[in-house]
């Protein structure tokens, strides 16, 4: 062990300065004790202490600096570290910490005194109580979170509605508040449409038809999936219709709205007729016939939409796209001077893979089938978006029959399995026993990969349909992954000597972050046929299967006749 | 009101919860603020349950934390006095001793406590020598007492008996009086548990000498506005709790004079001078009175949620509530972060002691660190940490002071009043600037740095509110 012992006169430092450059020093290999400090007598009584053998004169203005460890080199190396610490201070690069994550409403409030609306997304458990935290501030709810029980949703819902505010949700999955795309949201042209959407997917639906149509949207504003229920009783769907009447850059009105209890159905018709602008009703499964016991008395609403009288102002659509031509054409049809509607996949075939574009669908059909095989007959739908998938259900059922689901528009329909499809089956695959533990499948592609791949090995598949849904809050390039998955499909089917056909939806504009476009093409390479709607995405998917079907149907009688003749 | 009003108006978006929503906004140049949501209460349901409760009668809780926050800002501490404790405090008789931190038996106090008991009753002449005085200390025939249950604070091991002269603080607005020992220095002191004769040689001089000058200058000067004293440490670089040069410097400004006057002989007057002088603590003895002088106003509003005591004994550490009154709230002492006198280790550290986290709770000390950047070196932070520190009580307390201020928060009152219901709710513990002292008893002050209080006293305390409902 070697000492040292170096006095600096009439150079001061705090202690705590000194406290922590010694404690620096002391930590460093081979050395055994340190001590840099002002000559104190507590200091100097400290050397003592330390077992210093070295005697120092210092006074309160001195700054003594003693080591010991092992050997010399070791101890001038520290003290060299000691000496640059002093004369580079201890300051590190301290960023800006007022910028980061608040850690509480009121920290927010006092980051951003205009709040004025808070976006909740935190586990239904908690999600009700910050809601009502956020409306006693004064603020707007988007309620994103799930699973808050429907008592509490009633009472927030007449807590905001008392107060003036906004209460969207549970479970809103969208919305566009002022220009702002919120949560799950597309980038669309500022108009003269405003919505009060039901579904999260259906309403993004409508806002990019809307986009596409040249129109664009005033407001959107989401209700949750329940708020149209018995329970409820249609608060948000009713202060949203009331709102967009208020609003003088609202033209037109648009519902898209999910199946109703009969006397909120009738409650929100009534307040469409009177708003006193026109307005299109959209409603969406209300082919759906629900099981015994789920209570929501489903099949009695069915249709609610279709009973709307047909009154001037108040127009039905029964389906997306329809909606979406409904209210382009009640506001006049005007298209914005902002931006051209896209030309690339927005006309029925403009879809189909290849350099010669088939005249029409029927012939595209024929196209795409030629490469099926014997036994290849079904369709499977993939879809991340639920409505986008229950439009699909509806478009498909009167063509193929029961179609098969994990959310069946019919009760036939129910899946014993939902991890295997059976016959024609159309898959929600954000539906909770699909999502539990991992993130919705619009974010978290891995789910629906893995059942394209398991589909493209069953060899009584002949067409995959799939939804890719594009703006704020989805997966930032879903071709990315979404294509070398289908090529891969492609492969395991060629493997075994089929083909495949593909056919996609995708729902976005060209200013979301992906880029239409550029997701449109990207799919186009690996042959996928890309529709400007999910509805004639569906109608394609549905006429291939139906196709088949018949082909398939005449093979069975001419191989019967042969045989019946041998 | 309407929600087409909201359609005029520039959407600010508060995110709660997935921060990927956050950041969509903020890539297209949104108004927006993150917040980083944890669940309340750490989850815990029985809390959350507490919570709802309480929120229940959210309007009461409102009132009377109201009252209570106004007493503390009304409340005005003076010195006006020194006295010997049996004589002044109330409830301390006999062969009893006070001590920091909630109430504790002689088996599980921790080394500087024992230490400190040994030394008082060395100093008492109730023993003739240590081990004597062990055995008198373990016996049961000493009575201990926690300080704060008599008007008392104490650093450190706090311990006070009977012949110690104390410090006289009196709240002029609400009447009340405290007590505090005079601050011994640092080193081998008696409050760090040492008890060898230099410790006790010491004691004996500020009985003597220096108690007797001190209240004799008390006594011409009228009395020491403490408040105001308090108020300009804050922007002198001092919190008042691990940094209290300036107000050192400012008592003695405040009492040099008077001393003089006395007429005590004239090197008795030098030698107390050059100890007020040499000793960068001495005004810890006053600021912890002072702030103990405001909060037992505010102690035993009904209905108030906010913290009237945290303390330490070295072993465990206590919370009382207003709403609750003299109800202790415990859960084991932490050990304290911090940098240690080179030559030390952390396991030299003894669990968090003393009663001076009074300062934290009248919203100085920790509650201070933005008046105070040089101390928060102690952690190993920067002067903007230091700002962060004080930012970040604003979340657990009810308002900011109305006479504590601080200069780099552009004169913000100091976080003061801390709400059990936001600590549990929001998970936020108080930061509490502290000493550390050595686990054996003697060696003294090995430390300092930062500390928090077991989550479980707040937790405690909540379900104790709600239950009291």
């Amino acid at each position: 062990m070697e000492e040292k012992m170096v006095v600096r006169s009439n150079v001061y430092f705090d202690s705590v300065t000194l406290m922590s450059v010694s404690q620096r020093a002391q930590r460093l290999e081979g050395i055994d004790a340190v001590m840099i400090g002002m000559g104190t007598p507590l200091n100097l009584d400290l050397l003592g202490t330390l077992g210093f053998k070295t005697s120092v004169e210092a006074g309160p203005n001195d700054l003594i600096f003693a080591l010991r460890g092992a050997g010399a080199q070791v101890i001038d190396a520290a003290m060299a570290q000691a000496e640059e610490l002093l004369s580079k201070g201890l300051r590190k690069a301290a960023g800006d910490r007022g910028r980061g994550p608040a850690r509480s409403l009121a920290q927010a409030l006092e980051r951003q005194p205009s709040s004025n609306l808070a976006l909740i997304s935190v586990p239904g458990a908690y999600a009700a109580r910050e809601a009502r935290k956020a409306l006693e501030a004064g603020w707007h709810v988007m309620l994103f979170s799930d699973n808050v029980a429907v008592e509490e949703e009633v009472s927030l819902k007449r807590s905001a509605h008392q107060k003036g505010l906004l209460l969207m949700g549970p479970d809103c999955g969208t919305a566009i508040i002022n220009g702002v795309p919120l949560a799950f949201a597309n980038v669309v042209r500022k108009g003269a449409i405003g919505i009060v959407g039901a579904s999260g997917t259906g309403t993004q639906e409508v806002c990019v038809q809307i986009d596409r149509l040249g129109q664009g949207v005033s407001q959107v504003i989401g209700t949750g999936g329940r708020d149209l229920s018995r329970a409820v009783g249609g608060i948000m769907m009713l202060d949203g219709i009331e709102a967009l009447k208020q609003d003088s850059e609202t033209k037109v009105i648009v519902v898209v709205s999910k199946p109703a209890a009969p006397e909120v159905a009738e409650k929100v018709h009534a307040a469409l007729r009177w708003c006193g602008k026109p307005a299109v009703y959209c409603l969406i499964g209300a082919e759906r016939r629900t099981g015994a016991g789920s209570g929501t008395g489903a099949g009695s609403r069915m249709g609610a939409g279709r009973e709307t009288p047909e009154d001037s102002q108040v127009k039905s659509a029964g389906n997306l796209l329809e909606a979406a031509r409904l209210a382009v054409e009640a506001a006049g049809g005007q298209f914005a001077e902002t931006g051209d509607a896209p030309e690339v996949a927005d006309t029925p075939g403009a879809g189909l893979p290849g350099a010669s574009l088939p005249a029409t669908v029927g012939e595209a059909v024929q196209e795409a089938i030629k490469g099926l095989k014997n036994g290849q007959r079904y369709l499977r739908g993939l879809f991340s978006g639920g409505t986008l998938g229950d439009e699909a259900m509806a478009i498909l059922a009167p063509e193929l029959g029961t179609i098969h689901s994990n959310v069946p528009l019919a009760a036939e329909g129910q899946l014993s399995d939902p991890a295997r499809s059976f016959k024609h089956t159309v898959l929600d695959l954000g539906d909770d026993r699909f999502t539990a533990g991992r993130p919705h499948p619009m974010i978290d592609l891995s789910l629906r990969i893995a059942r394209l791949l398991g589909e493209a090995r069953d060899p009584e598949v002949a067409v995959i349909l799939l939804d890719v849904v594009l703006g704020y809050g989805s997966h930032p390039d879903p071709a990315s992954e979404l294509v070398p998955a289908i090529r891969k499909a492609r492969e395991i089917a060629a493997g075994e000597g089929r083909n495949l056909v593909f056919a996609a939806y995708v729902c976005g504009t060209d200013q979301d972050p992906q880029g239409y476009q550029a997701q449109v093409a990207a799919f186009r390479q690996v042959g996928v046929a890309v529709f400007p709607s999910n509805v004639e995405a569906a109608e394609f998917a549905g006429a291939v299967a139906r196709a088949r079907a018949m082909a398939m149907a005449d093979g069975a009688l001419a191989a019967g006749s042969a045989e019946g003749g041998d | 009101m309407g929600i087409s009003e909201l359609f005029r108006e520039k959407l600010a978006v508060v995110n709660i919860g997935v921060p990927l929503f956050f950041n969509d906004l903020e890539k297209q140049g949104h108004e927006a603020v993150q917040v980083d949501w944890t669940p309340p209460a750490g989850g815990d349901p029985r809390l959350i349950a507490a919570l709802e409760r309480l929120e229940a009668v959210s309007g009461r809780i409102e009132e009377a934390n109201r009252q209570t926050f106004e007493i503390i800002n009304a409340a005005h501490p003076y010195l006006e006095g020194i006295g010997t404790a049996r004589d002044v405090i109330p409830g301390l008789e006999g062969r009893m001793l006070l001590h920091a931190g909630p109430p504790i038996a002689w088996p599980r106090m921790s080394g500087p406590l024992r230490g400190a008991m040994i030394g008082a009753i060395l100093y008492e002449g109730w023993a003739r020598d240590a081990s004597e005085a062990e055995r008198l200390a373990a016996s049961g025939e000493i009575a201990y007492s926690p300080c704060h249950e008599h008007g008392a604070v104490g650093p450190m091991a706090g311990v006070v008996s009977p012949s110690m002269p104390v410090f006289i603080i009196h709240n002029r607005t609400h009447g009340n009086y405290t007590y505090c020992t005079i601050n011994e220095g640092l080193g081998k002191v008696l409050r760090f548990g040492a008890y060898g004769p230099e410790v006790l040689q010491r004691l004996k001089w500020i009985e003597t000498e220096l108690a007797p000058t001190l209240k004799k200058a008390l006594e011409l000067s009228g009395g020491i506005d403490l408040k105001s004293i308090i108020a300009q440490i804050l922007h002198m670089g001092d919190e008042g709790h691990n940094r209290n040069k300036a107000g050192t410097s400012l008592a003695f400004r405040a009492l040099a004079p008077f001393m003089v006057q006395t007429g005590v002989d004239r090197e008795i007057i030098r030698k107390c001078l050059v100890f007020i002088d040499k000793n960068d603590h001495f005004f810890l003895n006053l600021s912890m009175p002072a702030c103990k002088a405001v909060l037992d106003a505010a102690s035993g509003v009904p209905y108030s949620t906010l913290v009237t005591t945290m303390s330490r004994n070295g072993t465990e550490f206590g919370v009382r509530v207003s709403g609750t009154g003299q109800a202790w709230f415990t859960g084991p002492a932490n050990i304290v972060e911090g940098l240690l006198f080179p030559g030390y280790t952390a396991a030299d550290a003894n669990p968090d002691l003393g009663d001076s986290a009074i300062t934290e709770t009248a919203g100085i000390g920790g509650f201070a660190m933005a008046a105070a950047p040089a101390i928060v070196q102690f952690v190993g932070g920067s002067a903007p940490d230091a700002l962060e520190y004080s930012k970040l009580m604003y979340q657990i307390t009810y308002g900011e002071n109305g006479m504590y201020t601080i200069p780099a928060l552009d004169f913000r009152g100091t976080p003061t009043g801390i709400d059990v219901r936001k600590v549990v709710e929001s998970g936020i513990l108080p930061n509490i600037n502290t000493g550390i002292a050595h686990k054996d008893p003697g060696v003294g002050q090995v430390g300092a740095g930062l500390v928090k209080p077991p989550r479980e006293c707040f937790e405690k305390a909540l379900l104790a509110l709600a239950e009291a409902l």
